[in-house]
């Protein structure tokens, strides 16, 4: 099966390597900007809210290992869906109607050119053996390791829970504006939080919510989360 | 009997084995009764069944069997959402948690016996019982308005028929007709509730009658949102919308359901439709079991406990308990506390401290949502204020659509945490 899946991605690169040449790769490292906070690329990324993104451009969906994808992209995967530039541009345009049910909670982006771009700055890390190195990881928060390694009671975290589940729902389902939280790497769930609650991401329900716990209770909720399918 | 339950528990149960026992089908669980499958019991009911895994004998009584929610109906008026989309049934929670759905009416509760008497003759044993049953009308509030002038005169203030009822008789109304509210006083349901129904109405209104009146008479200075919702009603809505307070006698007002009639501080208005939001207490069960204090149940903001008789929580709209506002957020986010305390007691499972959390979301006009929200924690005095926020004016567009999806994401998840 791996065999035929990379089969069809080399198949498939000629193509895309030419489609992708529409877009301008620097201009598209800036887009991806609005990315990082879920997805990583280049030499060593490794999963974080979305998974890691190396190979994307022109292989099958839903193949990077270890992520637990949603029920609507395994059902597409299964069906064959290939990330070509076609598809790919229509599905970044606005997820949730391409694809719904997808657990990535990005609104889109309506420019066809910063579409082409962000692909084409993808397309430059298809070829896993020259993979670019990947770019420094900026985290939007500093965080002491410390704080980082607190080993969060998973108890308590339910508890906590009970307060995010009014809006976020425990079945990993997502609607309208707010995201699946289910499932989360640990790490990735603590840094978007303290972004709240340092006032670095916007919402202000959130940086309402974070704002009122303190770092044992958002390891808490990372530990609780994280555990949930 | 494997259950740690605390001995003061232990004793009143055992005293109440000489009562009668007609629901005895429990095996010696502890029982509790949740009166209200509204966003407070519901979601009450819901805990503790999933959390007590099987350990918690939980009935929930709800007259409905389909239950529409109130938040959200608004948006039904402005054709945002239909009926359907806003109710929900309870077989999830019969069949997947387990809880005893039991559609019928509480009339009587008997605190000495721990006993509820449904209208259908039947009578529940509780260990603890939890009244979650929203709000009544206060008789009288609005003079020439009772219960029987409400297919006249539509409250709308309980989702469902009422609320269809209302959207009819809008459609209907002659072009460049009036729409008449009349606003409740402090404390109701759903703060920023009425406001965001004109903002719906109007809505409706600037596509089939745009030339239609839409007259406010409320008794209230100030509203929620007040500054967001002005200023989205000049921005969509410029005109249609006047709003008669209490310097110009908006508290000053009564109705006549035969005639039509509005009277605004002696002055007589003829409407088209007038859709009267009377003054509010707790659900009347409240008052039969004798735990109210004036208009509404305090309780204790570290358990939802009745300050009256502690075997019994109050959830929600019906409950005086400081300053969260009486919005199903707030009902959701005390059930939970409330659960928490009911299988600490009941079952000495872990109690944590309680934390408190609401948020309002408002639809002004298309893609045009505003919210407001605040954090809050039990002190012994009340459930008390920490953090709060609210959308600004002069917000752009972007903003505003995103807060009115956060608010989509909220209802599906509010819902299924209510419903399963």
């Amino acid at each position: 099966m791996k065999t035929l899946l990379s089969l069809t991605a080399t198949v498939l690169f000629g193509i895309c390597a030419s489609a992708a040449a529409a877009g301008d790769p620097e201009k598209g490292a800036k887009v991806f900007k609005k990315c990082k906070a879920c997805h990583a690329v280049g030499d060593g990324a490794k999963n974080k809210v979305g998974p890691q993104l190396n190979n994307i451009v022109g292989n099958a969906a839903g193949t990077v290992e270890d992520y637990k994808y949603s029920k609507a992209l395994a059902a597409q995967a299964d069906g064959g869906l290939i990330w070509d530039e076609a598809a790919l541009l229509e599905f970044l345009k606005k997820p949730k109607a391409y694809m719904p049910g997808t657990k990535m909670s990005f609104s889109g982006l309506k420019k066809e050119s910063d579409r082409e771009n962000l692909i084409s700055y993808l397309a430059t890390f298809t070829d896993t053996d020259t993979l670019a190195a990947a770019p420094v990881e900026e985290r939007e928060v500093a965080l002491s390791e410390a704080t980082l390694s607190i080993d969060g009671d998973v108890a308590y975290g339910e508890y906590l829970a009970s307060d995010c589940q009014t809006c976020h729902q425990v079945s990993g389902e997502s609607d309208g504006g707010v995201p699946s939280i289910v499932g989360w790497p640990r790490v990735e769930f603590v840094y978007a939080m303290h972004a709240y609650k340092q006032k670095v991401r916007p919402n202000p329900v959130m940086q309402m919510m974070a704002g009122g716990l303190g770092d044992e209770e958002i390891a808490a909720l990372a530990a609780y989360f994280e555990r949930l399918e | 009997m494997k259950l740690t339950r605390r001995a003061f528990i232990g004793t009143t149960a055992a005293a109440s084995l000489s009562a009668p026992l007609v629901n005895a089908g429990g095996h010696g669980r502890p029982k509790v009764v949740v009166i209200g499958g509204g966003a407070g019991g519901a979601t009450a009911a819901r805990y503790i069944a999933k959390d007590s895994k099987g350990e918690i004998d939980v009935t929930l009584v709800e007259p409905s069997r389909q239950y529409y929610t109130c938040f959200f109906s608004n948006l039904y008026l402005g054709g945002f959402r239909s009926m359907d989309s806003i109710g929900h049934s309870y077989g999830t929670l019969a069949a997947e948690y387990g809880i005893n759905i039991v559609h019928d009416w509480a009339v009587g509760i008997d605190r000495g016996a721990k006993t509820v008497t449904l209208a259908g003759g039947s009578t529940l044993n509780y260990d603890r019982l939890i009244l979650s049953p929203g709000i009544d009308f206060i008789d009288g509030s609005v003079p020439g308005w009772d219960v029987s002038s409400q297919n006249a005169m539509p409250h709308a203030y309980k989702a469902g028929s009422q609320t269809e009822l209302l959207k009819r008789q809008i459609e209907s109304m002659p072009q460049g007709g009036v729409y008449a509210m009349v606003a409740p006083p402090n404390p109701y349901r759903c703060p920023p509730g009425p406001y965001e129904r004109v903002s719906m109405v109007a809505h409706l209104l600037k596509q089939i009658n745009p030339t239609a009146k839409i007259l406010i008479a409320d008794p209230k200075p100030k509203f929620s949102k007040q500054g967001l919702f002005e200023e989205g009603w000049q921005k969509h809505y410029g005109g249609m919308i006047e709003r008669i307070g209490p310097d110009f006698g908006g508290e000053n007002v009564s109705v006549d359901a035969g005639a039509m009639t509005v009277t605004i501080d002696g002055s007589v208005e003829k409407v088209d439709v007038c859709n009267v939001i009377p003054a509010m207490k707790a659900g009347r069960i409240c008052e039969i079991a004798g735990i109210t204090e004036g208009n509404w149940a305090p309780v204790s903001a570290h358990t939802m406990q009745s300050r009256i008789d502690e075997n019994i929580h109050v959830l929600g709209d019906a409950s005086a308990q400081g300053d969260m506002p009486k919005s199903g957020f707030s009902a959701n986010s005390q059930a939970k506390v409330a659960a928490m305390a009911v299988r600490g007691a009941l079952t000495g499972s872990k109690v944590f401290p309680a934390k408190f959390s609401n948020t309002c979301w408002s639809l002004v006009d298309t893609d045009d949502g505003i919210k407001v929200g605040a954090t809050y924690k039990a002190t012994d005095e009340k459930i008390a204020k920490v953090d709060g926020f609210v959308s600004q004016t002069g917000e752009d567009a972007a903003l505003r659509k995103a807060t009115y999806e956060e608010s989509i994401g909220w209802y599906a998840g509010i819902t299924s945490d209510m419903f399963g």
